[in-house]
């Protein structure tokens, strides 16, 4: 979204800055109480991150699905939507990877074949279940942000149905997930031990440039942003509003899906119960963080995923838990919505002042 | 109890909605406030009431000058108000409503409540039962509730906003008993609104506001046409232009029945020749944005036919009306006209644009075209809202499509100068040359008898025939608007 008229860019900035110092102020205090030593918290997390090529191969896999999630959510955004259910449609995205995999496995068809069809299983996973949560909305006047949440949980009772029942290890079904594929399902990584598969990571990027051309350049795009910033004119306009919405549900659950396919085929080989691994909330929270802007939501997205993997670090060096990372992120976000609210208040008392004279 | 006001003024950026009012009402009376819409009557109750305060000026309750910070504030002076919509909450039972806002400790005596509520009930005739549910009680019963709750709260001076829009006959009969019998035990009453016939009724006095000024008081027995030239009247002549010769039907209403909330339009047939502009008065409210959505498809008749240029479009969206060249320009232009956030040039895209990608240059050059050709104070990538009242007016006409037959403007000109009035009309009459019909909603009387060939009156849900507009005034016009002569509308018209 653009910056409020009003307020000069100088201040804008400067409040920007002080939500950054404010959320490391308000970690720094959380790790105090901890009886963390907070210079040495900081600098294991940075070494977590970048130490080494290892640990930065690692945030590029954390990188993938985040970037995918937050790509989808960023045409639901343009559309004025609260895709929550996002999650879910990652859940299924797996569900349909696995499915499809298990199904091919030991058959006679090509490895490379397989991997490409179960994908584009996850794909048309992720977008059913979007397209679901987009139908209740329509249709059902149900909020997207009420479906969804309860969607989610189908999608998770539905995973771990699977995994512990028609799908479970043969002996005794385990929190480990489903039996991991043959090693020639795999999509393959940079090296043996990496389990950084460059395909994923084009796909990812990929999917973040054609979102940014969509919404950029294209008349679909326009068409998105009008019907997110005002539907009843936009009617009145000529454009097909809840039809929009429902693309732009399927896009986004066509990414979910692909986060969902990724998540099984590069980097777990099997279905776990936590496949998502919140990777679509963390999507939401990216997305407001970067003000809904395909380039910066990338960046924004590659510092989540380092913090996330540079985080682990934590339990193992400073006998931490590694949920700090989540705490900087979730403050960070908080704090930069606290500033946008400050700049548009600020904003609002200028042009009041204005206006009278 | 006694109110006085005295220079109370109020502005509103340039709008001065009450300019230096006094007035003065004595208890134990029932004074109507009339005046059109705009008039400054909803500020004059709304700063009696607490809602907004007087940038100036005095009020007195009972000779003592008083301060009244807030609706609540306004109930603890004795001073209730009735809003045209009921401040009530439908999903809770009229027992909950009557106790809502009271003091009183954290738990309510709700079976002694219950008892006063009984009493008081039937100490005015009100058949309403405490246990019931506020949802299923009609707007009459839910203004009696009102009434009650006020009463109860201990209210001795009471405004009604437009009490009886939405009401039956019967329960209008009670409520007026009802007043009167509150009058004679000493309350004082303001009673608002726009219905002449009302207002000459049940009022032992009538203080009449015009463009936020009081213009002038009267008492009964009342002349309607000396009130409609006090609510009404203008400077400017009003000068109806010729008629041109009805060019082929395009637009027909065929028995076409609407339902709002809180109205009812039925059986309305009417024809839109090419060439022809059509007026819609009323007060706001009275049916006509309810009819001109009609018109655009965007509300569906419960019954009746809706044909354009002989192809039957009833039931049908808007984005069909659209198809066959029907623009629908609405009053709130910001809200449901145009894109806050969006640039002009994406307005134009948006409207005009095809294919896949968006040719940025093509689009600017568009723009920039437009911008010139509607004199637009902007430049194409100015947001909307950047824009003024008139430049976005300029806008929305802009927007409208090469070759359209039926333009529907609600309020096309309010709140804009002379000038850009001015140029809208010129714009809009090109297009009516051009074979375009126009039907348009105005609360300016003169700009409905300037600009109409012929005029629809809307009253309360009722519509007159198409009126020449040449052969109504001012005074004909404002009189039909407050409810009286329609009786010999019904002979001479047909």
């Amino acid at each position: 979204m653009a910056d409020p008229r009003g307020l000069p860019r100088a201040s804008s900035a400067l409040l920007q800055l002080a939500a950054i110092v404010l959320a490391v102020l308000l970690t720094t205090l959380v790790l105090l109480a901890a009886h963390a030593p907070p210079v040495a918290a900081y600098l294991n997390i940075v070494l977590g991150a970048v130490g080494s090529w290892n640990v930065a191969a690692n945030v590029l896999v954390s990188w993938v699905p985040l970037l995918l999630a937050t790509s989808g959510l960023l045409v639901t955004f343009t559309a004025g939507l609260w895709n929550i259910g996002i999650e879910g449609q990652i859940t299924l995205g797996a569900v349909f990877t696995t499915w499809v995999l298990r199904g091919l496995q030991g058959s006679s068809v090509d490895p490379g074949l397989a991997i490409v069809l179960s994908i584009a299983a996850g794909i048309a996973g992720g977008a059913l279940w979007a397209l679901l949560a987009g139908a209740l909305k329509t249709f059902g006047g149900v909020n997207e942000i009420f479906g969804g949440l309860g969607l989610n949980f189908v999608a998770s009772a539905l995973n771990l149905w699977l995994i512990f029942g028609p799908w479970k290890r043969p002996g005794v079904a385990s929190m480990s997930g489903t039996v991991p594929f043959v090693k020639e399902l795999w999509l393959p990584t940079l090296s043996a031990q990496s389990r950084l598969a460059p395909a994923a990571v084009a796909i990812a990027l990929a999917a973040v440039a054609i979102v940014y051309v969509l919404l950029q350049g294209t008349h679909f795009g326009l068409r998105l942003k009008a019907v997110g910033k005002n539907p009843s004119s936009a009617y009145l306009l000529g454009v097909p509003t809840w039809q929009h919405m429902m693309i732009s549900f399927a896009l986004c659950g066509v990414c979910a899906g692909l986060a969902g396919a990724v998540q099984v085929t590069a980097v777990y080989h099997r279905l776990i119960p936590s496949i998502s691994s919140g990777y679509g909330y963390l999507g939401l929270m990216v997305g407001m963080l970067s003000g809904y802007r395909a380039a910066l939501a990338a960046l924004v997205a590659l510092f989540f995923a380092a913090l996330n993997v540079g985080s682990i670090q934590l339990p193992i060096v400073l006998k931490q838990d590694s949920s700090l990372a989540g705490v900087l992120q979730g403050t960070l976000v908080l704090f930069v919505l606290l500033a946008q609210g400050v700049r548009q208040r600020l904003a609002r008392e200028r042009t009041a002042r204005r206006r009278p004279s | 109890m006694q109110i006085e006001l005295r220079e109370v003024r109020k502005t509103f950026g340039p709008v001065r909605a009450n300019d230096g009012i006094s007035l003065s009402v004595p208890a134990a009376s029932i004074q109507g406030i009339l005046g059109e819409n705009g008039a400054g009557k909803s500020t004059l109750m709304k700063i009696l009431s607490g809602f907004i305060r007087p940038d100036s000026g005095e009020i007195r309750l009972d000779g003592r000058t008083v301060v009244i910070h807030s609706p609540a504030d306004a109930i603890r002076q004795g001073i209730g108000m009735l809003h045209q919509d009921p401040l009530d909450f439908p999903p809770m039972k009229v027992l909950d409503n009557f106790i809502l806002g009271r003091p009183g400790s954290l738990f309510p005596d709700r079976r002694r409540a219950a008892r006063e509520f009984r009493e008081l009930a039937s100490s005015f005739d009100f058949a309403i039962d405490p246990d019931a549910w506020v949802d299923g009680l009609t707007v009459g019963e839910r203004q009696q509730l009102e009434i009650l709750r006020l009463l109860g709260f201990g209210a001795r001076a009471l405004i009604l906003d437009e009490p009886t829009t939405g009401i039956s006959q019967p329960q209008k009969e009670k409520l007026f008993a009802t007043l009167r019998r509150l009058a004679a035990q000493g309350m004082t009453v303001l009673f608002v609104s726009h219905k002449l016939e009302d207002v000459q009724l049940l009022c032992s006095s009538v203080a009449v506001l015009r463009q936020g000024a009081l213009v002038g008081t009267a008492s009964p027995p009342y002349d309607t046409s000396t009130l409609v030239r006090m609510m009404f009247e203008r400077d400017v002549a009003p000068s109806p232009r010729t008629p041109p010769a009805p060019g082929a039907p395009v637009l027909s209403m065929r028995g076409v029945s609407l339902e709002a909330l809180r109205l009812q339009i039925s059986d309305v047939s009417f024809e839109a020749r090419a060439g022809e502009i059509i007026g819609l008065a009323g007060m706001e409210g009275s049916g006509q944005s309810v009819l001109l959505s009609a018109c655009a498809g965007l509300v569906r008749p419960v019954s009746g036919r809706v044909f354009l240029k002989d192809r039957d479009l009833t039931g049908l969206s808007y984005h069909s009306f659209m198809r066959d060249g029907v623009a629908y320009l609405p009053a709130a232009r910001l809200e449901q006209g145009l894109v806050g956030g969006l640039s002009l040039s994406d307005h134009f895209v948006l409207s005009e644009g095809k294919g896949l990608f968006i040719d940025r240059k093509a689009a600017g050059d568009l723009a920039a075209d437009r911008i010139c050709t509607y004199n637009i104070k902007g430049s194409p990538s100015s947001t909307v809202e950047s824009l003024s009242g008139g430049n976005q007016q300029r806008m929305l006409l802009a927007l409208l499509k090469k070759s359209l037959s039926l333009i529907l403007l609600e309020h096309p000109t309010r709140g804009l100068d002379i000038e850009s009035t001015l140029y809208i009309w010129r714009r809009l009459q090109e297009r009516c040359a051009g074979g375009a019909s126009i039907i348009f909603i105005s609360a300016d009387l003169d700009e409905v008898l300037q600009f109409s060939d012929r005029v629809l009156v809307f009253y309360a849900g009722r519509v007159s025939p198409p009126l020449p507009a040449d052969r109504l005034t001012v005074e004909s016009l404002g009189g039909l608007i407050g409810g009286t002569g329609w009786d010999a509308l019904g002979k001479a018209a047909v």
